[in-house]
């Protein structure tokens, strides 16, 4: 009796933490860009993927562009410079990413400020991050 | 009840002279768990055994760009990882160590990398073209050829 039990508890538990967190994050992003900028209409796959893909050059001369270290087909695994592999960038293939507030605001800070020499705009990060929905 | 206490003394006499008789390149594999985790996305977490405090202290104040990225940490998470590091860094207890051999007390080496030791090491057994081999890429990537490195073991060469 008691497998069962906790076999039921545990796919509970899947089912709640999943969805819950992930929709956290982009209304937060949506809030913070409408607060920049009244005009504000919305997050945009493409406006991402352009910024994803783009040769920033502005931040540290060994980090370029998020394709650095990513690749530029966000479904296949990424590498760091001292040679670690990333999960894939895109949500088909790294469900959970997207999820942690404290983990994404971490990485924006670091690698935006290596990649374009500043922090990312609510907005940029809102972009990025519904490209790699739709990835 | 007598045969398995023998045993379990023979097997741990075994591991201990096992220990004593390979205790080369081994090095006391990282334990915290936030260290772990903030020292081990990008690369593996070094043990902290391999630079003196002097090194780490440098390395955890210039966070901002750390060999051409920015790895900054939250206040809170810096001073954890710093306390570790310099609390197990090579000069901490009694023994240097010998990846402190060559190094003068006044030079602050920032790369385990260009240690005396370590660059001796590599040289006598390492041919210069497997470092451009893609799946080594970088110095840093000790595990290519190490592959117990997280563990602390690098006697498998």
């Amino acid at each position: 009796m008691i497998k069962p039990f906790i076999v039921a508890l545990g796919l509970g538990t899947v089912a709640f933490a999943g969805p819950v967190q992930a929709d956290t994050i982009l209304p937060e992003y949506e809030a913070q860009a409408r607060a920049a900028d009244p005009s504000f209409s919305g997050f945009s796959a493409e406006r991402g993927q352009a910024f994803y893909l783009k040769d920033h050059a502005t931040g540290k001369a060994e980090t370029p562009s998020c394709t650095t270290c990513h690749m530029g087909n966000p479904t296949q695994a990424g590498r760091t410079r001292a040679g670690k592999t990333i999960a894939p960038m895109a949500l088909s293939q790294t469900p959970d990413r997207f999820q942690d507030v404290k983990k994404v605001e971490k990485w924006f800070r670091r690698n935006c400020k290596s990649v374009l020499g500043r922090e990312c705009s609510p907005q940029e990060k809102g972009d990025f991050i519904t490209f790699m929905k739709t990835q | 009840m007598g045969s398995y206490k023998k045993i379990f003394f023979a097997l741990t006499l075994t591991s201990l002279i096992g220990t004593a008789a390979h205790a080369d390149e081994r090095y006391r594999p990282v334990q915290d768990e936030v260290v772990k985790k903030e020292c081990g996305s990008c690369h593996m977490a070094f043990q902290p055994q391999m630079l003196p405090k002097r090194s780490w202290q440098k390395i955890m104040d210039g966070l901002e760009n750390h060999f051409g990225e920015d790895a900054s940490l939250d206040e809170a998470t810096l001073q954890h990882v710093r306390a570790y590091l310099t609390d197990n860094a090579a000069d901490s207890g009694w023994f240097g160590g010998k990846m402190m051999r060559g190094v003068r007390d006044n030079e602050t080496p920032m790369r385990i990398t260009e240690l005396p030791y370590w660059v001796r090491e590599h040289k006598k057994e390492v041919p210069v073209w497997a470092w451009s081999d893609p799946k080594v890429k970088s110095k840093t990537n000790c595990q290519a050829c190490h592959r117990d490195a997280e563990r602390g073991y690098y006697d498998d060469d």
